[in-house]
């Protein structure tokens, strides 16, 4: 499909982060990633997996932009397509380069996007995965500056060395492998990593869920500091409200590849205008069970993308369908000024949120 | 809120408790590359380690052939047709011990019953072996001129340690210039194995798509063929007045035809999962170039695994080519290698009255079966981190 700015979510995402005069650093539209299931002797296409299916968000420089659902939502997804990691079906990613230029990032041929390269970087959420065991911190966190000859030598050494200080980790580590290091210093060097170019955007996939929760605290802080000391701009994806909660200046819930309410941090968790944030909300752990809380549980699995459920498709988990979300798909909606959802009756449901 | 499974301290960025503990007890693991932990965990493998002994040595003793055998392994003597071997002795007929050891000399005589020369070991001549004995000159290693031999005794008598085949050759002589041509032709066929598979594989797993279809179903046809049937069918086709280098290549590229197919799949497979692994995104985005993930994240990451698969396929080529020679088909004579060696012990008579003419079969199950104990060893030591 094609897209026009006109479209009634853009506009309402354009009053959403309308704090500053400036363009957003970054403007996704109506961003699809369509995968083909591919079958049989021939490989013919027999469908597509709708992993990203009509999403439209931006960012505001120097904020943090959450992306939350469940596993299989998306999320994942759109976070590599914006950069380029994957090759989006249909859709605009602009990005504003520091001279205000905008940059169609799904259009870059490939010499400009090893320039592009340079601004957005990503973090990821494996941390066993996300570093290559052969080679040691030097060469992993260098790796960066090495392809794009940005240094070499000692040069690249005192480099590598401030960037591992930077994130808490000693230089004196930079010979050593990625087994001797535990999950929370991994995600430091992936950090240190994805800091070596001087980007401006970072896109953070999940980059604490797979950590204990102490050590999440302290990831999130440093990035936090980071993003103070080098005005970065994020791409926060989780699965979890509590760490959205801490980090993220606005969030964008996602289900089965669709955007289903997006609005400021605050507004999200005061009054949630979807049941699937409020599920979310309420799947926040509680460590003090007498608080009364009636808790709904979101019950059964991720509908698959490549055959979603008819009209809303979140009615076949949802506590408060009605018949007409069996047919009838609810576009997403401006409720209040800059809180869009997805949902039949968001203006009617009085769904639980949570003061932050 | 009070949501305080999220509490976020106020100092930042000081590692925690749990991981300064992990960092120290790792701290000189860590500094150790993968490739050291592998080999200190085959070190532990005691089996692996003695096969590999045995390996080195077999492959020294074929490299300097000329100077371990005492004989030259293309000459045939009529005097000592078919002889039993000779061993070494420390004492002779009167019991008497000579530090020295020493071989006997031989008797023949015409058995006119069977119309057979029968040697016998002759009590009265007595000829000590010595070390570095001058025989016929050659090139060691093809460059050092010498005329010294490992071990000998002087004229006339003779050492034939293994016995003599049907034209009076010194057995071991010819068994370890056979094994020059048997030991090789496994390397060499496993070198091209190795190209082939890691090749295509990686191209295959690599780009994905039509290409990765091609391969897969060219591979599927290929394996699809009884593989020693395939091997005897292009032997045979190969014309019979080439050079005796030139069929050996040939005869290592038949073998490989067929090994690399699997090596391919399983480098694909494993390129298919680094190509999901987040350090080869994360080199994308950093803006490496196709080669650049395929040279520092892919293959280095599959090394493990292509050798493993390389060493444990290396028997398999020995065996053929024994197969192949035996049956007539692959090396030719007058070139000698274990499967020709062994076409002399084709009939029960020889086996049951010359039973050292199939002392080079038992050259060919101490390698197969030292590849395989080696193989296995790389097998265990590898990956003691997982991907
Ligand atoms: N390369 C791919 N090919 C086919 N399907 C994919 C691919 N990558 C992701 N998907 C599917 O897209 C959906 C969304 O995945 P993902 O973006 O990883 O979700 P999340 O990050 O929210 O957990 C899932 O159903 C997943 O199976
Ligand atoms: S549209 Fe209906 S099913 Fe969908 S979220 Fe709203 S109430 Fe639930
Ligand atoms: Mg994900």
């Amino acid at each position: 499909m094609t897209t026009t700015p006109t479209s009634p979510s853009d506009t309402a995402v354009a009053s959403v982060e309308s704090g500053s005069g400036q363009s957003p650093l970054l403007e996704v539209r109506n961003l699809k990633m369509h995968f083909p299931i591919r079958k049989g002797f021939l490989k013919r296409v027999v469908g597509h997996v709708k992993a990203v299916d009509d999403v439209t968000f931006s960012v505001e420089r120097g904020t943090v932009f959450g992306l939350v659902g469940e596993s299989g939502c998306g999320k994942s997804t759109t976070g590599r397509c914006v950069i380029r990691l994957l090759k989006a079906t249909a859709g605009e990613i602009v990005y504003t380069m520091p001279d205000d230029e905008p940059v169609h990032i799904e259009a870059l041929d490939p010499e400009s996007l090893r320039i592009m390269r340079r601004h957005i970087q990503i973090v990821f959420q494996d941390p066993y995965a996300s570093l290559n065991p052969r080679l040691t911190l030097k060469q992993i966190v260098g790796e960066p500056l090495v392809i794009n000859n940005v240094s070499q030598g000692q040069d690249l050494q005192d480099r590598v060395a401030e960037l591992l200080r930077r994130v808490g980790l000693s230089p004196e580590h930079m010979n050593r492998y990625p087994h001797a290091f535990s999950g929370g210093q991994r995600q430091r060097i992936s950090l240190a990593r994805a800091l070596a170019l001087n980007p401006r955007f970072i896109v953070a996939d999940e980059p604490v869920s797979a950590l204990d929760v102490s050590v999440q605290a302290q990831i999130l802080n440093l990035i936090k500091d980071l993003r103070e000391e080098f005005g970065l701009t994020y791409l926060f994806i989780a699965h979890n409200m509590s760490v959205i909660k801490h980090i993220c200046d606005s969030v964008a819930v996602m289900y089965v590849g669709q955007i289903v309410e997006m609005t400021t941090t605050r507004q999200l968790f005061r009054k949630p205008l979807h049941p699937y944030t409020e599920a979310l909300l309420e799947a926040i752990p509680v460590p003090d069970p007498r608080r009364d809380r009636h808790r709904i549980v979101l019950e059964g699995d991720v509908p698959n993308p490549a055959d979603p459920p008819s009209g809303c498709y979140f009615h076949p988990r949802c506590a408060y369908a009605q018949d007409v979300c069996r047919t009838e798909t609810p576009p997403l909606a401006e409720h209040t000024p800059g809180h869009l959802a997805r949902c039949h009756f968001a203006a009617e449901l009085e769904l639980k949120g949570m003061t932050i | 809120m009070s949501d305080q499974s999220l509490t976020l301290p106020s100092a930042v960025s000081e590692p925690q408790a749990g991981e300064v503990e992990i960092n120290l007890s790792a701290g000189e693991i860590g500094q150790l590359s993968l490739w050291y932990l592998i080999w200190r965990r085959f070190l532990r493998n005691r089996l692996a380690v003695a096969a590999t002994f045995v390996l080195l040595l077999l492959y020294l003793m074929v490299a300097l052939a000329e100077f371990i055998t005492p004989y030259d392994h293309l000459i045939s003597n009529e005097d000592f047709v078919a002889r039993a071997p000779q061993l070494p002795r420390f004492r002779d007929e009167t019991g008497q011990f000579h530090f020295r050891p020493f071989v006997y000399g031989t008797t023949t005589e015409l058995d006119t019953y069977n119309l057979d020369w029968v040697h016998k070991d002759d009590t009265t001549q007595m000829y000590p072996l010595k070390l570095f004995v001058k025989g016929a000159p050659y090139k060691l290693l093809g460059l050092f001129p010498s005329e010294r031999h490992l071990y000998g005794v002087d004229a006339p008598g003779t050492v034939f340690l293994l016995g003599t085949d049907r034209l009076g050759r010194d057995l071991f002589s010819r068994i370890i210039f056979g094994g020059r041509i048997s030991l090789t032709v496994g390397l060499i066929g496993v070198s091209l194995t190795i190209l082939f598979g890691s090749v295509m594989g990686t191209i295959s797993g690599y780009f994905g798509g039509p290409v990765d279809t091609v391969i897969q179903r060219f591979i599927e046809l290929l394996m699809s063929f009884p593989s020693i049937a395939l091997w005897a069918a292009l032997a045979a086709a190969m014309p019979a007045d080439i050079t005796i280098v030139t069929r050996f290549f040939l005869i290592s590229i038949i073998l490989s035809l067929i090994g690399w197919t699997s090596l391919a799949r399983q480098v694909r497979a494993k390129v298919l999962a680094f190509r999901e692994m987040e350090f080869s995104s994360a080199a994308t985005a950093a803006g490496a170039s196709h080669f650049r993930i395929i040279m520092v994240h892919m293959l280095p990451n599959a090394l493990s695994h292509i050798i493993v698969i390389a060493t444990l396929a290396i028997p398999g080529m020995i065996l053929a080519e024994t197969a192949l020679s035996f049956l007539g088909l692959g090396i030719l004579p007058p070139a000698v290698s274990w499967g020709t060696l062994l076409q002399d012990a084709q009939t029960v008579g020889v086996v049951i009255k010359k039973p050292w003419l199939m002392l080079p079969g038992a050259f060919v199950i101490v390698s197969v079966l030292s590849f395989n104990f080696l193989g296995d060893g790389i097998r265990d030591a590898v990956d003691p981190f997982a991907l």
